[in-house]
């Protein structure tokens, strides 16, 4: 295993005068202000990627939030503090309301991000989002051409679709990122997608390994990375890191089974960000509701979004470093790593108590990492497609398209 | 192409590009920088170049603005600018100001 495994990401330290906001303020008895918000608009997406992080179980369209309790809910938000607001779904352009949403946030003073698939969208649509005070644009690209990538969103022409989105999100003057989510499937695509993304003069890039719950979990054998894999894409990562700095910043996340430390999911459960379903349930992250046995309050409540923040069960559970059992108890990276995931830790162990099993001390840890081996050598390559009929299995030939 | 690998010189007129929203809190009572997936708390020197990064000073005229405001050696004061300026160049956190077509 390489050095570059001893670290969740390769991100630098800021070293400009300007610090992390979170770096001065986390303690570990305490937790903050929230920084931002994961407003989840719809489970709708014309997509089907079988990594998908919305739930197994989808809200449906029916029980989502309307346009008024979603502007309310904003409002909320930044009386809370909240900074920013990343509208995301399934895809968020699916809301006929979403110019009307993004100018809202804007009026309140939320830093607007619009995290999308980008095949609904139209230029005449970016550009009156651009217009409503839309800050920043995130497309998800699933390869650098469309044989792989059609056949990882089972959609056709998704690829062609998405980067016309990409060039006309750059000639609006909108800053663009770049997500690419990578697997077994597409890693040998790597190169080709960091250059990609400097021809569509992106601002960001996320190379940002499958994380695996709810839909990932399903399709994890036809997911996973090897291992030569992985040391390929640190190698391919740095080099790029160093070769585009100030050309294009590219954000690294490692998978959590060849890791060596856990990563500080959602920088720790309940200190920083949380999310909000379709339907208005207040989540500490947007895989929460994989945990069973959690109660989550809704928007829709008698309680305000600040007391759910504050008093919620779902969040105090693992809030901190109270709650921890050993390992993590007397370990001397638990205010580092606050444990890892929570979800990860109930998908691998039963408990989302337990230290996440991407940490090399947890007893799990080298079962895991062989899991993750065996399953990258099975030649399992066939996808559960994601849809609200709780999946559909690719067929031969017709790769879900 | 607009504002990709800045070499931040004294002729530079940089500015903070749309991504990056430089605001106070009044919640925490502190400036932040607002950017994609980040946000930064920058120190009252950083705040302070930041708020003279309107795309029409040159970093020349705001060093000599810092330097006469706080009787300080001109030079040290244009070093520690560029390299904090050059810094957030790097990251993506400035742009410079189109050059106007006459």
């Amino acid at each position: 295993m390489s050095d570059i495994l001893t670290d969740g990401k390769t991100t630098a330290a800021p070293n400009d005068g300007l610090a992390v906001l979170e770096q001065h303020r986390s303690t570990a008895t305490s937790y903050g202000i929230p920084l931002a918000v994961l407003a989840e608009l719809t489970h709708r997406c014309p997509l089907q990627c079988p990594y998908c992080s919305n739930p197994v179980e989808l809200d449906r369209a029916g029980s989502e939030l309307t346009t008024d309790e979603w502007k309310k809910v904003m409002t909320e938000l930044v009386e809370l503090g909240v900074l920013q607001i990343h509208f995301s779904g399934g895809e968020p352009t699916a809301r006929k309301d979403l110019v009307e949403l993004v100018q809202h946030a804007n009026d309140v003073g939320l830093y607007t991000n619009l995290i999308t698939s980008a095949v609904l969208l139209t230029k005449e649509k970016l550009a009156a989002l651009a217009d409503a005070g839309l800050c920043h644009v995130q497309i998800s690209f699933q390869g650098n051409e469309p044989v792989v990538a059609d056949r990882v969103a089972g959609l056709k022409n998704s690829h062609e679709k998405k980067i016309q989105a990409a060039k006309w999100t750059r000639e609006l003057d909108l800053p663009l990122t770049v997500n690419a989510v990578m697997h077994r499937q597409n890693l040998h695509q790597l190169s080709d997608i960091i250059q990609m993304a400097v021809d569509l003069d992106a601002d960001r890039l996320e190379v940002a390994n499958v994380q695996y719950y709810g839909w990932a979990l399903k399709n994890r054998a036809a997911l996973m990375p090897t291992i030569e894999q992985i040391e390929e894409t640190s190698r391919i990562v740095e080099e790029a890191q160093a070769r585009l700095k100030g050309v294009l910043a590219i954000d690294y996340v490692v998978p959590d089974y060849y890791a060596l430390r856990p990563k500080k999911c959602m920088g720790g459960w309940g200190r920083q960000f949380f999310n909000i379903s379709p339907a208005g349930k207040v989540l500490p992250c947007h895989a929460a509701e994989s945990i069973t046995g959690l109660q989550f309050e809704s928007v829709r409540s008698n309680h305000s979004i600040a007391w759910i923040w504050q008093n919620s069960e779902a969040f105090n559970r693992y809030r901190g470093t109270g709650w921890m059992p050993e390992p993590c108890k007397s370990c001397e990276f638990r205010e580092i790593d606050y444990g890892g995931c929570r979800c990860q830790a109930f998908a691998l162990t039963g408990d989302a108590g337990n230290t996440d099993p991407a940490c090399t001390l947890s007893p799990m840890h080298e079962k895991i990492f062989k899991l993750a081996e065996t399953e990258a050598a099975g030649g399992n390559n066939r996808f559960l497609y994601r849809n609200f009929a709780g999946g559909t299995l690719e067929t031969e030939g017709d790769h879900g398209a | 192409m607009a504002g990709r690998n800045i070499n931040v010189s004294e002729t530079s007129r940089p500015k903070l590009p749309r991504h990056a929203k430089l605001k106070f809190d009044e919640t925490r009572q502190v400036w932040v920088i607002l950017a994609p997936e980040r946000v930064l708390a920058p120190d009252e020197i950083a705040v302070e170049v930041l708020q003279l990064c309107d795309g029409e000073r040159s970093v020349a005229d705001l060093v000599d603005q810092l330097a006469a405001k706080y009787a300080a050696p001109r030079e040290a004061i244009a070093t520690d600018v560029i390299a904090m300026l050059q810094d957030l160049a790097d990251k993506g956190f400035l742009s410079e100001a189109r050059e106007k077509t006459p």
